[in-house]
């Protein structure tokens, strides 16, 4: 038996080529694919206790959509190039990445025209309200319309209707992609999984719902309106929250089992980084503290008829969570991924830094940037179900 | 944009030929007089000391073959400090570098290989851990310019490709230095160049080959380890080779990229 006396990785990687920009770029994606799924549930499946959020949901999908690009642009080498993907993309490979380009592009475009199918008749209301520069936003998202009869409602709402059924696979895609693009490396034991999107898919909509029941309540509650939360929304949320995170959760956990018991030398490679490097991201956060904890907590707001006040209390606190669950998910996958040298004889290190160019100060900026985003783009989007909405859908 | 090859081309490596037949011949006597430690010897060494008729520039059928010898290494580093000079690359990168392998009579294997093996290894002592040695040997690693290579087919830009004869390029005009075929290939001959900010890898000197000359690393080897050539030459060495030895083997085969790099007596060990 011949063992390994020595770490030795190959002089090109030392560290880590993917930071923490590649760490936050899927999950950006994934608060923005989980977010449509609620929507559509509400909008396509007409699930009336999503109703209150259905818009919500739209908009907050956008405001991270804005995002997704800019942390990849800031680790690119050369920026100004970015468009080659699509204008000269790999298809002979194929390349993934250059897919990803296509996806993402035609995403965006129908989740705008839903959007903006959605507002029309509420941009046309509010329109006649204001004045000036936001008279003028209004004028040009409705194309100066100001039709109001029913028959244009119901054509809004048909059109809406069909966006929102494309855009499930579409949305499933844009994050099942993401996965892939890691789960197709070959030479990275710890990615190459055909389980890897379906993965990165599950917690794709644990970050969405979560993410959703974090910002209404959190919103409500900083504009002191929270007698406004609807209990019963929160409560299919959770559930939903809940069914995610166990198939979520499972598929993680499946992949794990899976690998060890196979007991490959690759295998090997990998336990060694997760009880290594890894053991406090992997082991400690992203599976003790931040999922079983939480698989108990949803549990019991799941199954138990708990009262509002602690509804609103810890649904949240869950949430939170996961979010954060999802984000040492990401780490662990694009980081860990990284770790496990070429050589197999070792493990490559990272350590951000603060003010780097792809260091946490930018992450961080990236975070926070959508969630302005939704600030500003609540000015012009109401987030809300307005009177007309339940009008219509009484 | 491909180099168009030209009479003219020819010609001009003709002239410098006879130009380094020259100073090869002045460069030799002074070897003679010149102790081995002199910073003189280096510059001699540096010069082309031999240009090989087998490869013929103008032929697009050529299949190139890179075949290393493992047990003719001497981890003198040669090769590494002629490829950086040669392709200008940054300090702390490498397009080459040599692995030392030292397996003790435990079985215990230590693999190492400080500055990339570019400051040779004859000055830097193995662990002093290592109580008794059972095999000792250099490894040296480049570009596998795989025939089914996965750096290629992740390039969302397609600014990596394959020429007809087989060389894996990249074209840094295009390339957005994403990263993706850094993780992809399996060998870890991809960085990126941090001057040019766009992926860089060993290229086999393909800007030589296709004047006829030998890659810099070849050139520069003093024991014929690094081996280079036209397969289709049935007269060229690494076709003797190829077509008889049987022990030639490549890294990482169960990954299916079908490398073009040969070793010769690769120990089991090497990864």
């Amino acid at each position: 038996m011949v063992t390994e006396a020595m770490n030795y990785v190959f002089p090109n990687d030392a560290h880590a080529h993917w930071t923490l920009m590649i760490v936050i770029y899927p999950y950006i994606t994934g608060i923005v694919a989980g977010a449509f799924i609620v929507s559509a549930l509400a909008h396509v499946f007409n699930v009336r206790s999503l109703m209150p959020i259905a818009k919500f949901a739209l908009i907050f999908a956008l405001s991270w959509l804005l995002f997704v690009t800019a942390p990849l642009l800031n680790h690119l080498g050369h920026p100004e190039r970015a468009l080659n993907m699509l204008f000269t993309p790999n298809f002979g490979g194929p390349s993934m990445m250059s897919g990803f380009g296509y996806i993402y592009m035609s995403y965006s475009i129908l989740l705008i025209f839903e959007i903006l199918f959605i507002y029309r008749y509420e941009m046309v209301l509010l329109k006649e309200k204001s004045s000036g520069v936001k008279k003028f936003i209004y004028n040009v998202l409705t194309l100066w319309t100001n039709d109001r009869s029913p028959e244009g409602r119901k054509i809004d709402h048909k059109v809406a209707f069909v966006l929102g059924a494309i855009g499930i696979p579409l949305a499933s895609m844009l994050h099942g992609y993401v996965g892939f693009i890691f789960g197709a490396v070959k030479t990275v034991e710890w990615w190459f999984t055909p389980l890897m999107p379906i993965i990165f898919l599950l917690s794709a909509s644990v970050s969405g719902v979560a993410g959703m029941i974090l910002f209404y309540i959190v919103i409500k509650k900083i504009t002191g309106r929270m007698d406004e939360v609807s209990t019963d929304t929160i409560k299919t949320l959770v559930k939903l929250l809940w069914t995610f995170f166990i198939l979520d959760f499972l598929f993680e956990m499946i992949e794990i089992a899976v690998h060890a018991y196979g007991g490959t030398s690759g295998w090997h490679h990998i336990s060694s980084a997760l009880n290594g490097p890894l053991e406090w991201s992997f082991w400690t956060m992203q599976v003790k503290v931040l999922s079983i904890i939480p698989f108990f907590i949803l549990m019991y707001l799941s199954l138990r008829n708990v009262s509002r006040g602690v509804l609103m209390l810890v649904a949240p606190l869950v949430s939170l969570m996961l979010l954060a669950q999802v984000l040492f998910m990401r780490w662990n996958v694009v980081i860990g991924g990284q770790l496990m040298a070429k050589s197999e004889r070792g493990f490559a290190t990272y350590h951000p830094l603060w003010f780097e160019k792809e260091g946490i100060l930018m992450s961080i900026i990236l975070l926070v940037a959508p969630i302005v985003t939704l600030w500003l783009l609540s000015r012009i989007f109401p987030l809300w179900e307005s009177e007309s909405d339940r009008e219509h859908s009484a | 944009m491909r180099t168009k090859i030209t009479q003219e081309y020819i010609d001009r490596d003709r002239r410098s030929f006879l130009d380094k037949v020259f100073k090869g011949t002045i460069g030799g006597s002074l070897m003679l007089m010149i102790p081995m430690h002199s910073p003189l010897f280096a510059e001699v060494l540096n010069e082309e000391k031999s240009l090989k008729d087998t490869i013929d520039p103008m032929n697009p059928n050529a299949n190139y073959c890179f075949i290393v010898d493992v047990s003719g290494c001497i981890g003198c580093g040669n090769c590494c400090v002629a490829d950086r000079k040669e392709n200008d690359v940054p300090e702390g990168q490498y397009r080459t570098w040599v692995e030392r392998y030292v397996i003790d009579m435990m079985n215990k294997v230590y693999v190492d290989a400080p500055h990339g093996g570019e400051k040779g290894y004859s000055n830097i002592p193995i662990l002093d851990t290592i109580k008794e040695v059972k095999e000792a040997f250099f490894v040296p690693k480049l570009c596998n310019m795989c025939d089914e290579p996965s750096c290629t087919q992740v390039c969302p830009v397609a600014a990596t490709f394959t020429t007809p004869d087989g060389f894996v390029l990249i074209d840094k005009e295009h390339c957005v230095a994403c990263g993706y075929c850094v993780q992809a290939c399996p060998y870890g001959v991809r960085f990126i160049n941090e001057e040019r900010k766009t992926a860089d890898k060993c290229t086999w000197c393909y800007h030589r080959v296709r004047k006829g000359k030998l890659p810099a690393c070849v050139n520069a080897c003093p024991t014929g380890a690094r081996k280079f050539g036209d397969l289709n030459d049935k007269e060229s060495e690494v076709a003797k080779i190829y077509y008889s030895k049987s022990r030639l083997s490549v890294l990482k085969k169960e990954l299916g990229n079908e490398p073009q790099l040969y070793y010769i007596d690769l120990h089991g060990e090497v990864v």
